[in-house]
């Protein structure tokens, strides 16, 4: 059973300001949904998952790299013009340091 | 020309009876006057028509070009399109104009494809409805008070109104087979790998694939044909030789050895469903294919395993919309943590944030080991039960879905019952296979009722090649609610 509490750490973990509906809503589905989820450990009687590696790709066992070569790539203010601020070729955002 | 393939339309435009501009128009009219679907979020008629003028330029020169040299497509509004506006149907993206080119998308203009438009699809491809779109809910062109399927559901329901020609999809989780499904058209998730994802915005990158949404199996050949292949740019992407799709199309199925998974067509299945199953089935046997029972054991496990996976990859991939450098920026904060934690609350909807919430728990301390790697543990093992089904198998004949196309908001009060609804279509994806949707004897009241062929690593070729011999001993492809 997932507590309020747990849910306003996950939340802060994640990045997301949530209102008290929302943890009350996020409560009952998340609590519902790892209860479908224990399925997973029904399979515990059928194999010796100790002995069963992690997915790691469907197809390829190995991380394919491009070559090790720099390049310069001169795409700053075309990706800039999509920023919400900028100014002189820097991001802005909120001051954090008095 | 609504109802012509690619062919028909490659032919009408090499004979000079009608030009890329003419054909533009012609569809961009249509979605103006009858896109009463919520299915095109945005035109831009103008780079629109630029497009088709430089085809009909190409061609007058006298160029030889390619088949798919003036047809036009849709794109779904996942996919980087530099220009164009690319949104995931989210707010956080609302303004958001790609600053570049998704290598499918690019491979497919370098083709001559016209770009027509953006399709609707559920945010960030986070549902199986095209409800949790922030543009609002895409309708069935069968029925409007049915969902089309999603995520997917635009490009689907485009294809099926005959909105356009072909649309190219993602499917993550069945997004690209389950909408085809809900919707009477046919489409294809590739292997893992075949198809660049350079430039579609990440849900769940071990998962996600894009792939095209057409007519038939004939259009998709031709489409997959120019989309897949390797990417440097997409370090999952698999360097593997690229099939001739359309010449595979006519090769006869006797003998083919068609998998019957018994796990699949329980009792719980819609009747209807099965019969078309069946019927397809039978069809396959006339051909001279034949059936063997198998089996997939973990199929109930699949579901589970897939939402604990993909909202753990989902947690992460969206972490970098924090309003920094791209996107939506919350105005009202409080300190650095606050800004970001208000902007992305302001993005997000319900869904998207579900997801998040769930995955960033089963990724926490103290529960990685029992969700995520045992999720990992058991994707193995789902694995392991395809290749054990294919000694015995060439293909699998499945249902898509386990009944025709819900009613809206069927799901509003119970978010738990979609993602259940997915049990048929999300094993595919956590083995990485390839599979083909494409309809089969439509229900009583109408609606379409899809099936898949789930097929071996990088046997795209075979899926197309007997989805085509279907389709031309049989007319459920050529339905149109229109």
């Amino acid at each position: 059973m997932i507590e309020k509490a747990e849910l306003q750490k996950l939340g802060r973990l994640a990045y997301l300001s949530l209102t008290e509906q929302e943890i009350e809503a996020f409560q009952s589905e998340l609590n519902h949904f790892f209860s479908m989820v224990q399925i997973m450990h029904s399979i515990d009687g059928k194999y010796d998952l100790n002995t069963v590696q992690p997915f790691v790709h469907p197809y390829a066992q190995y991380q394919l790299l491009r070559e090790d070569r720099a390049k310069v790539v001169e795409e700053l203010e075309q990706f800039q013009e999509v920023a919400p601020e900028i100014k002189e070729g820097f991001y802005i955002v909120p001051k954090v340091i008095e | 020309m609504r109802d012509k393939s690619i062919r028909q339309l490659g032919a009408a435009l090499e004979e000079k009876q009608i030009s890329a501009v003419e054909l533009a128009n012609y569809f961009l009219s249509e979605i103006k006057i009858r896109d009463r679907f919520n299915a095109v979020v945005y035109t831009d008629e103008e780079q629109t028509l630029a497009a088709a003028k430089l085809s009909d330029k190409r061609r007058a020169k006298g160029e030889r070009v390619h088949i798919l040299e003036g047809i036009p497509i849709t794109y779904k509004d996942a996919f980087c399109q530099q220009g164009w506006p690319t949104t995931c149907a989210s707010k956080s993206l609302k303004n958001f104009v790609a600053p570049y080119t998704a290598t499918v998308v690019a491979r497919l203009q370098a083709a001559g494809m016209v770009p027509l438009g953006r399709t609707n699809m559920d945010e960030f491809a986070m549902g199986s409805t095209t409800e949790t779109s922030c543009f609002g809910p895409t309708l069935n062109p069968w029925d409007q008070t049915r969902i089309p399927g999603g995520s997917s559901g635009g490009s689907a329901a485009a294809v099926a109104a005959r909105l356009c020609p072909v649309s190219l999809g993602s499917d993550t989780g069945g997004s690209i087979r389950q909408p085809a499904a809900y919707c009477g058209i046919t489409g294809i998730k590739p292997t893992y790998g075949l198809v660049s994802r350079f430039g579609l915005v990440a849900y769940a990158s071990s998962f996600d694939q894009p792939g095209p949404m057409a007519k038939s199996a004939e259009d998709l050949a031709w489409i997959l044909g120019v989309m897949a292949g390797f990417d440097c740019q997409d370090s999952t992407s698999i360097n593997h030789p690229v099939e001739n799709y359309e010449k595979s199309l006519k090769l006869p199925l006797k003998g083919l050895k068609i998998g019957v998974p018994r796990e699949f067509l329980h009792e719980s299945l819609d009747d209807e469903v099965q019969h078309t199953y069946d019927q397809m089935l039978l069809l396959l046997r006339q051909l001279g294919a034949i059936s063997v029972d198998v089996s997939l054991p973990n199929l109930e496990q699949g579901v589970a395993v897939y939402y604990v996976l993909t909202a753990a990859e989902a947690s992460s991939n969206l972490q970098r919309y924090d309003g920094v450098r791209y996107g939506l920026r919350s105005e009202q904060f409080e300190d650095l943590i606050d800004f970001y934690s208000q902007t992305r609350a302001a993005g997000f909807g319900k869904e998207v944030k579900r997801r998040i919430m769930m995955g960033t728990y089963v990724l926490s301390h103290g529960y990685y080991d029992a969700y995520y790697v045992k999720a990992q543990k058991v994707r193995s093992l789902i694995a392991q039960g395809f290749q054990q089904a294919f000694e015995e198998c060439d293909v699998l004949l499945a249902p898509v879905t386990p009944s025709v196309a819900p009613k809206l908001k069927a799901y509003e009060a119970d978010p738990i019952q979609m993602y259940l609804s997915d049990i048929y279509t999300v094993l595919v994806n956590l083995a990485g296979l390839p599979a083909l949707s494409l309809p089969g004897i439509y229900s009583k009241q109408g609606l379409p009722v899809g099936m898949q062929l789930i097929g071996k690593h990088f046997k795209e070729s075979q899926l197309l090649n007997i989805a085509y011999q279907i389709q031309q001993n049989s007319d459920w492809h050529l339905a149109s609610p229109v």
